[in-house]
């Protein structure tokens, strides 16, 4: 103890009591460290990121930013869930052609695992809702009839009142709900993309907005009955009142004409 | 048509002989002179039989098809079920039995309207004949002979003379409409200050419309919009569709740093706000939001409000911003009003200040 003691003004001494404590620090660590078991467990889900990364590099980056967290051309994806993924890549809104007014809906370009993997990246940034599953968005045993209630209250002042969409200000619509996938008129509800308003479980829980996806089945699909007959786009006033101004008056004017025409007059020839 | 009945030439000595026609002269001597009418001209059935046959028998046939239409419409009606559902094209899935109906209907009308307008065409008579007005005032004997009758009548009622009874009946006759103008007060109760007050008060509970539920601050996330109204109305209640009228609430969550308006701010409660879904141009309920322009459009005349400025005008005909409620939470943390509107919702009106 001695010898150490005496030479502790030694100009290695430092360095020497330095290495120690690195030594330790490093040994500690190396026993107490959180052994990588959870990690481990994930291995799938990990996988799923990192490959979802690289998707996102490639037809994400450019606007949202390298780690999602959106730049001057795109917003920040960081909490917006895997569900916001899956309906906007899946109606092929993303990846957006060019910006504007409103990303309208095109041909989608990823399979569905892309758009999971995807999904699955950017929902490691942040919590968010998540894509649902089969039976909350499926319209089987839901109550159609609440949902035209639901429908007319919270969807129709945009979507009209058997969701054939509509104009908002400055280049804006309200799509057609026409054709469109359960899934992704869940999703839309449950995460508001674009300007439309979101209806959250916690104000509109799900087997409410299973209801409102029954509905749009039953008044929206090809196989609608109609029982009124000529639909004129379900529109409203607008359209009706054309064809009845148009065609109704004009054949009523026809047949005036008609009846007061000259007949057919015998004439020595 | 007239091509099924042979050439002109067969027929055409059968026409009579051309009269009424005038000289050309007249028109010389007078350029002003009533022309009368031009010649009557026939037409084939006049003086050819057989069209006038055939005319007859389409006449008949449109009876016929209206008379079959009509047999039709009862078949329909027995036939189809009221849900049947049938495609049809370019109409689409339509029910069976409101479209058979129609059409058959529509041939049974039309059956007898055009057979009539046809017979009137081709069979009644069209010759053409002037039937002259005569004077519209009556001659003078016997308006000289009806101012003696009045005279008189005025002279034995005693009408000039008797002041008394000529002021009395003014009198009575002037008043007796006050009867018809006090029953009008009847048409209905009063407005009185229905136009300024709601269901919404202080304490009152926000109730989610979809959920009938308590609103709760937590529930309502940014950019999520959500309608409310006030606890205790019931859809069964016999004045629901008035108070809802009134009361209909509209609630969305801003970021408190988005909010423009510093009264807006603290009228709400962590950026939710809540404002009166009715528009103050003529009532139409309005929601159309946008959730990255906070603006609220309204459907019938393109009013926009943005709601991050206290609801203000930025477009359209609107006159006043859209009336904002007072929030808050309670000791169950549920959301409530802290009072009713501060103004009126909905349109202006004469009194509203």
């Amino acid at each position: 103890m001695k010898k150490l003691s005496a030479r502790r003004r030694h100009p290695l001494a430092a360095l020497v009591v330095l290495l120690f404590a690195l030594v330790a620090t490093g040994g500690l660590y190396a026993a107490l460290a959180p052994a990588p078991k959870a990690q481990a467990d994930d291995s799938a889900q990990s996988l799923a990121i990192t490959q979802g990364k690289k998707l996102y590099s490639v037809g994400c980056a450019s606007c949202h930013g390298q780690s999602g967290q959106g730049s001057s051309d795109g917003p920040s994806l960081v909490g917006v869930g895997s569900a916001a993924v899956d309906f906007q890549v899946g109606t092929g809104r993303m990846p957006a052609q060019q910006p504007g007014a409103q990303i309208p809906k095109k041909k989608n370009i990823y399979t569905q695992p892309q758009i999971d993997l995807l999904a699955a990246y950017i929902a490691s940034l942040g919590p968010g809702p998540a894509a649902p599953t089969k039976d909350q968005y499926s319209p089987a045993g839901a109550d159609a009839a609440k949902g035209g209630e639901l429908f007319r209250t919270n969807c129709s002042q945009c979507h009209n009142f058997v969701g054939k969409g509509g104009a908002l200000t400055d280049g804006k619509f309200a799509p057609s709900l026409k054709g469109v996938d359960p899934k992704h008129v869940y999703e839309a509800m449950q995460t508001g993309p674009q300007n439309m308003p979101s209806f959250p479980d916690s104000t509109m829980p799900q087997d409410a907005k299973a209801d409102i996806i029954a509905y749009l089945h039953e008044v929206d699909s090809a196989n609608s009955p109609n029982p009124g007959g000529f639909t004129l786009g379900t529109i409203g006033p607008v359209s009706e009142g054309l064809f009845a101004w148009v065609f109704g008056l004009g054949t009523l004017i026809a047949i005036a004409v008609w009846m007061a025409a000259r007949t057919a007059k015998a004439k020595k020839s | 048509m007239s091509d099924e009945f042979g050439s002109h030439k067969d027929v055409s000595e059968n026409l009579p002989s051309a009269h009424g026609a005038h000289s050309g002269d007249a028109v010389q001597h007078d350029p002003f002179a009533n022309p009368g009418l031009p010649p009557h001209e026939y037409r084939r059935q006049d003086i050819d039989e057989k069209a006038a046959k055939h005319s007859e028998r389409v006449v008949a046939g449109l009876f016929t098809l209206s008379m079959l239409g009509t047999i039709a419409f009862i078949a329909c009606f027995v036939i189809f079920p009221v849900d049947k559902i049938v495609y049809i094209f370019p109409f689409g899935h339509v029910s069976a039995l409101n479209f058979s109906l129609g059409l058959t209907l529509a041939v049974a009308l039309l059956g007898i309207g055009v057979g009539a307008v046809h017979w009137a065409r081709t069979l009644m008579s069209d010759e053409e004949i002037v039937d002259e007005r005569h004077r519209a005032d009556a001659d003078d004997e016997l308006r000289e002979n009806i101012r003696q009758q009045w005279i008189t009548g005025a002279r034995e009622s005693g009408f000039g003379r008797r002041k008394l009874i000529r002021t009395t009946m003014y009198g009575a006759m002037a008043l007796v409409p006050l009867a018809g103008v006090v029953l009008l007060r009847d048409l209905g109760p009063l407005p009185e200050d229905k136009l300024f007050h709601t269901l919404w008060a202080k304490g009152k509970v926000l109730i989610n419309s979809n959920t009938n539920k308590p609103l709760r601050p937590e529930d309502v996330v940014v950019g999520s919009l959500t309608f409310a109204q006030p606890e205790g109305l019931q859809e069964s209640d016999e004045d629901f569709q008035q108070q809802i009228a009134k009361a209909a609430l509209m609630i969305v969550r801003l970021k408190p740093e988005d909010i423009k308006d510093k009264r807006e701010a603290q009228w709400g409660h962590e950026g939710i706000v809540a404002f009166s879904k009715i528009c103050t141009h003529v009532g139409c309920p309005i929601s159309l939001y946008e959730q990255q322009t906070h603006h609220v459009l309204c459907p019938c005349h393109q009013s926009t409000f943005d709601l991050s400025d206290g609801a203000r005008v930025i477009f359209g005909p609107a006159g006043h911003p859209l009336p904002q409620l007072r929030i808050s939470v309670n000791g169950d943390g549920n959301l409530v009003a802290l009072g009713d509107f501060a103004v009126p919702v909905g349109p202006a009106f004469w009194e509203r200040s």
